[in-house]
């Protein structure tokens, strides 16, 4: 890799890491999140400063060109984050839709027992 | 009336002001002996408040749920209320509330879920299916025959009535998906639930239109077999998962 390349991914992976730093200070990503995000800026890091570790795990595991380790290791992950992401959101909205049966049962009560005010259906 | 157990009419409604109106107010000259909920599952039209007018029980979703939502919403209510038995009513006009006694007897006889089918025999035939459309019926009932070996004339049929315990099953278990019926007929069998079908007489639809278009179907109808094919292998999991709903954080 060329020095000016070798520059480029370190500012690049250290640019990822304040971004990660940025997010947690202001608590824009939970804490759970935060963990695996700094995992990945760190190893971003890593690799960015020391190429050779690629090569090395290359060699270590029989892949001829390092480059294709990398995109292996990172779809991987992407896969796996994804899938995480999609059972997060289908156990989100069993709680939304939960949440909306009560509140629609719960109304009926108080509407029940204080009579009806205008503007059910749009609110 | 003193013999009749608590029985609440359920009607999943997304905006049907068209009418509904018309659909209360049969139920209450031919059965006024039965209470009924109008589930308005987020219309934006005056479901709700045409409902309200009628005198009858409304849960208002926030938001549109579908009509497994609705539904899960309206078995909620009849738990919490202690009725012994509830109906699944459409609110477009297609039931006769004179066949509500129909699925009723169904379950006097030990059922805990009654199908009022449009094909079973005895029932005439007024309702009128399209090629494609009966194929696609005729492909799931044959899967569901298969599933739960018990042969169903209309396995998505929305005319039902269903006893307390099966109630009781449903309000935390539904199928929320599209096509809920038919997983919902599936998911009773295989929960050991009896399920029974009579004959019913439907009508076409009064007002509205109904609910999903064509490619949209096509999309759910597939979905619905893959949901069905795997239901069957993960019913352990779906036990775990509803009963850590119930007792877990």
């Amino acid at each position: 890799m060329s020095t000016g390349a070798h520059i480029l991914v370190i500012v690049l992976a250290a640019g990822v890491i304040a971004f990660i730093v940025h997010l947690v200070r202001s608590r824009r990503l939970r804490a759970k999140y935060s963990v695996l995000w700094f995992s990945i800026g760190m190893g971003l890091a890593v690799l960015a400063v020391f190429p050779d570790l690629l090569v090395w795990l290359s060699d270590l595991v029989g892949i001829g060109y390092p480059p294709a380790t990398f995109m292996l290791l990172a779809l991987s992950f992407l896969l796996v984050l994804v899938l995480h992401f999609s059972w997060e959101l289908s156990r989100l909205e069993d709680r939304t839709r939960a949440l909306a049966e009560e509140h629609a049962l719960l109304r009926e009560e108080v509407e029940d027992r204080l009579g009806p005010r205008p503007g059910r259906d749009s609110g | 009336m003193t013999t009749d157990p608590r029985t609440l009419v359920i009607i999943p409604a997304y905006n049907e002001e068209a009418s509904l109106p018309a659909v209360l107010k049969e139920l209450a000259e031919q059965t006024p002996e039965y209470d009924v909920l109008v589930v308005s599952d987020g219309s934006t039209d005056r479901t709700a408040e045409l409902a309200l007018a009628a005198g009858v029980h409304v849960a208002t979703l926030p938001f549109n749920l579908g009509i497994g939502g609705a539904l899960r919403t309206g078995f909620t209510f009849a738990v919490r209320r202690g009725y012994e038995r509830a109906v699944q009513f459409d609110a477009d006009g297609q039931h006769d509330p004179l066949a509500v006694r129909a699925l009723l007897d169904g379950l006097d006889r030990g059922a805990d879920m009654v199908i009022g089918s449009r094909f079973a025999e005895g029932g005439a035939v007024t309702y009128e299916v399209s090629g494609v459309r009966r194929r696609a019926m005729k492909v799931l009932q044959w899967l569901v025959g298969v599933l739960v070996r018990q042969h169903f004339t209309d396995t998505s049929s929305g005319f039902r009535a269903f006893s307390r315990p099966m109630l009781e099953y449903f309000a935390n278990s539904y199928p929320v998906e599209y096509m809920d019926s038919v997983e919902a007929l599936v998911q009773a069998c295989n929960g050991g639930f009896r399920v029974e079908e009579v004959p019913a007489n439907m009508r076409g639809r009064t007002g509205g239109a109904p609910s999903t278009r064509n490619f949209k179907l096509v999309y759910y109808y597939v979905r619905l077999l893959v949901v069905l094919l795997v239901s069957t292998t993960s019913r352990g999991q779906r036990a775990r998962r509803t009963a850590k709903r119930d007792g877990g954080p």
